[in-house]
């Protein structure tokens, strides 16, 4: 990526382009998001690794849902599409499977993939639809003022769980790995270097691709759960957050104020639908199909 | 423009009214399918999976219904026409994203085989319980088209014409139709591709940097692009301006709704199809739709040969509803009689249209099957008292 130049004060200065401005739609900035929020250096990274493919921009499609992290779509200039609640994902499915040239990024949260999504996400892993699934964990539902989710960690405060949260979070890893993906990865928002890499690396890849983003939400969870702001929250994952490629995704439960195991844990070969329904409707009805999209 | 010969099985068939749906859609351009097994529409769905892969196109049975219509929006926007097909529980389920299509105009087609509710209801038994729901189902302000076929080749027909209509309005277009016609089998005659009417999606012609997803033509309706096209637009179920970027205020709120209704209300007349028999003379109009205006014939007949003078007026379109049609006929019969297989939803329209001026009588039928003529010539006897 050019580096931003920083002169002193004059006309060219002032002139001066955001780097980002091919990814952005910069008539849109500035963004909604709170100052500390992780959701813009996931963007950043996810920009920056658009720059680093080889793809054909025009190609790139990104979903969202609902939510913070839902209002990706809206900032990012590809052809883009803000859904409803929870059904990024088959929305998706619909724009993979309808043009199979397309390269389709889903860019979401915890609550939208998970919660009220969680089915088509289990079932778009387990078919192996070939999409990126971007999701931003900031371990509560922030748009809505910090309910508890399906990621927040065991006794952390929510506005619903005054008392502390006493449900079973979800480890998004081994719940990916376990439903099918080929592709899963946890960053924080700390490892943009790291994430931006491993972005590239999904976008390259054929299949279902999850990478989990680790995300300080300093106006909700933060606050509530006296964590401090955005920087204490970088400072936390820089000390807690353990790099472990190709761990079990079994291990990777996040406990409240607990070690964040981060890496790269799945990377196998896998035929997509696309793949094996061509296959299989190939060798059953032979010269009477034509190949989907080839 | 005229049907791509490769979905169209010209020729003399016999088929229900579900397949009857699959084979209009093949024939009207859909080359993708997105569905959840529900009955009594599953035959469709059925048959989508069947044929669909040898004319090019693509099946998949998702999860649920939200993520079958998810996917038939997210298809639509890759340009692909596309369509699903459920029954109530499933078309319950499917109103969230009916509104998100509703609000993208995202042209689509979705067919409901009505059966008895509420909730589990009838599962295999025929109602015509959801022509509200149809209509106003999905949360806020928005229009729709409905059709509601009465015969398998009328679902032939009229699912040609649902997708042509979703592609000239940008609107989802609904088949209404029932577990009896999506069940009944009858001769249904697919044309040969060249006598098979088709339209394409309006697309954008314009200069690619001056693009505004939502700015419509005079007729209200924006032409479109489609994904992976290089318009690197932007598309949100927010209320948004002509860029298609989310404006959250009361005038663009009034501009963006305004343009929803108005561009089905204004253009209701091109819209409507409904079909008249023996309403010039009449002191007596039945105003039926589905499997009901089948059943209502024999009545009818009955009615005649007792001396009665009474019509029918058949809804092939009940959304947009054909009010002026109502209004009229209101100032020159006593009443119009309608059964339908629910406890009054299309007779409150009849009742609004004839603003009093004749008397509007609902023929009710709670499902489970149709109405015994008998009932209907009983009510017909009555309004002419």
């Amino acid at each position: 990526m050019k580096k931003l130049q920083f002169e002193k004060s004059n006309e060219k200065n002032i002139n001066v382009r955001h780097p980002m401005e091919s990814i952005l739609r910069m008539d849109r900035i500035p963004h909604i998001w709170c100052p500390g929020c992780g959701i813009g250096l996931a963007v950043t990274a996810f920009a920056s690794a658009l720059e680093k493919t080889n793809l054909d921009l025009d190609k790139v499609c990104v979903v969202s849902g609902i939510g913070c992290s839902g209002r990706v779509a809206g900032y990012i200039k590809l052809d883009s599409f803000h859904t409803t609640h929870g059904r990024a994902i088959p929305f998706a499915t619909g724009l993979k499977l309808a043009n199979p040239e397309l390269k389709v990024v889903v860019f979401s949260g915890d609550g939208d993939l998970i919660a009220i999504g969680g089915n088509h996400f289990i079932h778009a892993a387990r078919r192996n639809i070939d999409m990126v699934v971007i999701c931003v964990n900031n371990f509560n539902y922030a748009m809505t003022g910090g309910q508890v989710g399906p990621t927040t960690p065991l006794t952390a405060n929510a506005s619903t769980t005054p008392y502390g949260n006493f449900e079973h979070p979800f480890n998004l890893p081994y719940l990916a790995e376990s439903c099918g993906a080929v592709y899963v990865a946890r960053w924080t928002a700390l490892h943009v270097r790291r994430l931006t890499y491993s972005i590239t690396e999904a976008l390259n890849k054929k299949g279902f691709s999850f990478i989990e983003v680790i995300s300080p939400c300093p106006t909700l969870y933060a606050r509530r759960n006296r964590l401090g702001d955005g920087l204490d929250l970088l400072r936390f994952y820089l000390e807690n957050s353990v790099i472990q490629h190709g761990a079990n995704t079994k291990d990777l439960d996040i406990g409240f104020k607990g070690k964040i195991v981060v890496g790269k844990f799945v990377d196998k070969e896998k035929p997509t639908f696309l793949d094996m329904m061509n296959e299989h409707l190939s060798k059953v009805l032979r010269d009477k199909y034509k190949k989907y999209g080839e | 423009m005229k049907a791509d010969p490769k979905g169209v099985l010209t020729g003399i068939h016999y088929l229900d009214g579900d397949h009857a749906i699959a084979e209009g859609a093949l024939a009207g351009g859909c080359r993708f399918f997105a569905g959840y097994p529900i009955t009594p529409s599953t035959e469709a769905a059925e048959r989508f999976a069947e044929r669909i892969p040898l004319v090019g196109g693509i099946f998949v049975q998702m999860e649920d219904e939200l993520g079958s219509i998810a996917a038939v929006i997210g298809a639509s926007w890759a340009g692909v026409k596309a369509m699903t097909v459920t029954s109530g529980p499933g078309f319950s389920l499917m109103m969230e994203n009916i509104g998100l299509a509703a609000m993208m105009e995202v042209p689509c087609v979705i067919a409901n085989v009505q059966r008895g509710g509420p909730s589990t209801g009838l599962p295999t038994l025929p109602g015509q319980a959801d022509m509200m729901q149809v209509r106003w189902g999905s949360h806020g302000d928005y229009e729709i088209i409905a059709l509601s076929p009465n015969s398998p080749q009328e679902c032939f027909d009229l699912t040609i014409e649902a997708f042509n209509l979703s592609e000239i309005y940008r609107v989802p277009v609904f088949l209404m139709t029932d577990e009896c016609v999506g069940h009944m089998t009858e001769k249904v005659v697919i044309p040969p591709p060249e006598k098979i009417e088709i339209v394409e999606r309006r697309w954008y012609k314009g200069p690619k940097d001056k693009y505004l997803p939502y700015l419509p033509d005079k007729d209200l309706v924006p032409p479109m692009v489609k994904a992976g096209d290089g318009y690197r637009f932007h598309t949100t179920g927010l209320t948004h301006d002509e860029r298609g970027y989310p404006v959250i205020n009361a005038e663009c709120q009034e501009k963006n709704v305004r343009r929803l209704i108005d561009k089905i209300r204004k253009n209701a007349d091109k819209i409507i199809k409904i079909e008249e028999d023996q309403t010039e003379d009449a002191d007596v109009i039945v105003v039926a739709y589905g499997i009901t205006s089948r059943v209502a014939l024999k009545a009818i007949a009955e009615a005649r040969k007792a001396g009665i003078k009474v019509g029918m007026l058949r809804l092939i379109t009940v959304w947009p509803f054909p009010e002026k049609r109502i209004k009229e006929l209101a100032k020159k019969v006593k009443a119009f009689v309608v059964p339908e297989i629910n406890y009054g939803q299309i007779v409150l329209e009849v009742e609004r249209c004839a603003c009093g001026q004749a008397e509007s009588i609902l023929v009710p039928h709670g499902g489970g099957s149709v109405h015994d003529p008998e009932t209907i010539f009983e009510a017909i006897k009555e309004a002419v008292k």
